[in-house]
């Protein structure tokens, strides 16, 4: 196995090019954006020598754009920035909060939500928050681009459907209408800078009579993978949002749930937490709604 | 292993030095440039000890490749004072006692002028909240928090 190299393609085109052809020569690679998960890495799980191909400068993605209907968020668009963005902060509250969350300032001015989603962990703070926003991943590699919905995305703890010729360029969010709001809440112990012990991302549509036209909910660190619960935001649909119908979405999320016991919480108290913050979330969203 | 040629500007010095793929750009600072006031807590981005700027934004420089510094500017800890002039904040932390063995320090004042650049005037949480970062073992922070906010209300109105 060869040494370490680093390579920044200047195009999509070039940097496809790299991954295919050290794919097929069987050099390792890793795709490298904020780093702050990627460099961490290299340093103590796993020291084999690759092949870093940074997707930092390219244009296509750091683009960002608000539009009607879809919201364009570049898979390499530092957190800071995008919290710094206060258009796309009023439109998405939740998912930039759930960016937000993560790490000290100096983390916030590196880490990217792309590269939170690729890194693929269980307890991944935007995932819950991208699934709820019905967000989608805008892939490209040597057969040329494909959108996977964020929940099809993570694989199983630490994969996800990328190969190795594959790289994420951004993400697709359907823009909120009407009165949308979304919210993400997870326990930690301590107030800041640490893993969740479980995450809840939701998001609801309020008709005029505040009626729930719409709602999804997303979990994170209580299964090997981030989960859609369709269950908890059907228990939405058609209410107004209210304490029973809050109830049952926690419900549905504590059934969905499937951790594991660890130094962060044990397999019973996940179950009930990430009930406990889907409620709470759901009614932070939902406030967001009727305030649109 | 193939060296990786990086032209960057380092405290306003434009600078090249060749790099190792894997070098961290706290290893370029320290080892490639001899600047080593930026210091090595952890290395894995919790400490926050060494804290740069790059293009304006401050980060863990152990969590950035020396690589990724090529046509970026980075402003360290020895780019604060003035010659021989310290900056308010270096010259605050001297008078309020905010530190004791100093392997912090350098991190805690690049982060803390960053925060004065972009909030002259921080309240006690906002300045906890931001240099939440950077972590002491000697002061238990109190007179951190202190010497921040009197290099603040000392930008606001000089002495």
């Amino acid at each position: 196995m060869g040494d370490y190299a680093y390579a920044a393609p200047a195009t999509v085109d070039s940097t496809v090019e790299l991954l295919s052809s050290s794919a097929s020569s069987g050099t390792r690679t890793q795709v490298l954006a904020g780093g702050t998960d990627v460099l961490v890495q290299m340093r103590s799980i796993d020291r084999g020598p690759r092949l870093i191909v940074d997707v930092k400068q390219l244009a296509e993605t750091n683009v960002l754009s608000i539009g009607e209907d879809e919201i364009y968020i570049g898979a390499a668009i530092a957190s800071a920035i995008l919290n710094e963005n206060a258009e796309l902060k009023s439109k998405l509250p939740g998912l930039i909060e759930s960016a937000d969350l993560i790490g000290s300032t100096q983390i916030q001015g590196r880490a990217t939500i792309g590269g939170n989603l690729c890194n693929s962990s269980p307890a991944g703070d935007t995932i819950p928050a991208l699934i709820a926003n019905s967000a989608v991943c805008h892939i490209v590699g040597a057969d040329g681009e494909r959108d996977v919905p964020v929940e099809d995305f993570v694989t199983g703890v630490g994969t996800n459907c990328m190969a190795d010729h594959e790289f994420l360029l951004g993400l697709r969010v359907p823009a909120p209408k009407g009165n949308t709001g979304d919210a993400y809440l997870r326990f930690i112990p301590r107030t800041e800078m640490d893993i969740a012990v479980a995450g809840a991302g939701v998001r609801v549509t309020l008709d005029d009579s505040g009626t729930c036209t719409a709602a999804r909910v997303g979990i994170g660190a209580v299964a090997p993978t981030p989960l859609l619960v369709p269950e908890a935001g059907d228990a939405l649909i058609g209410t107004q949002v209210d304490e029973e119908a809050l109830n049952a979405a926690a419900a549905a999320c504590s059934a969905a749930a499937s951790p594991i016991t660890d130094k962060r919480g044990t397999v019973e108290y996940r179950i009930k937490v990430v009930g406990v913050l889907c409620k709470r979330a759901g009614a932070i969203a939902r406030d967001r709604a009727k305030a649109r | 292993m193939a060296k990786v040629h990086v032209s960057t500007t380092v405290n306003g010095q434009p600078m090249d030095v060749l790099v190792e793929p894997n070098d961290s750009l706290l290893d370029t600072l320290r080892d490639g440039l001899g600047l080593t006031g930026t210091k090595e807590g952890c290395a894995t981005g919790d400490c926050g000890a060494c804290s740069v700027m790059l293009d304006g934004r401050l980060v863990c420089s152990c969590l950035v490749l020396g690589a990724e510094a090529e046509g970026k500017t980075i402003d360290t800890i020895e780019g604060v004072a003035d010659g021989d002039g310290l900056h308010v904040v270096q010259q605050k932390f001297l008078e309020h006692a905010a530190l004791q063995c100093g392997i912090c320090t350098p991190g805690f004042i690049v982060a803390a002028k960053a925060l004065l650049e972009r909030d002259p005037n921080p309240d006690e949480t906002t300045i906890r909240y931001w240099l939440a970062g950077n972590l002491c073992r000697c002061t238990g922070y109190d007179k951190i928090v202190r010497a921040v906010q009197d290099a603040a209300n000392e930008l606001a109105s000089p002495a």
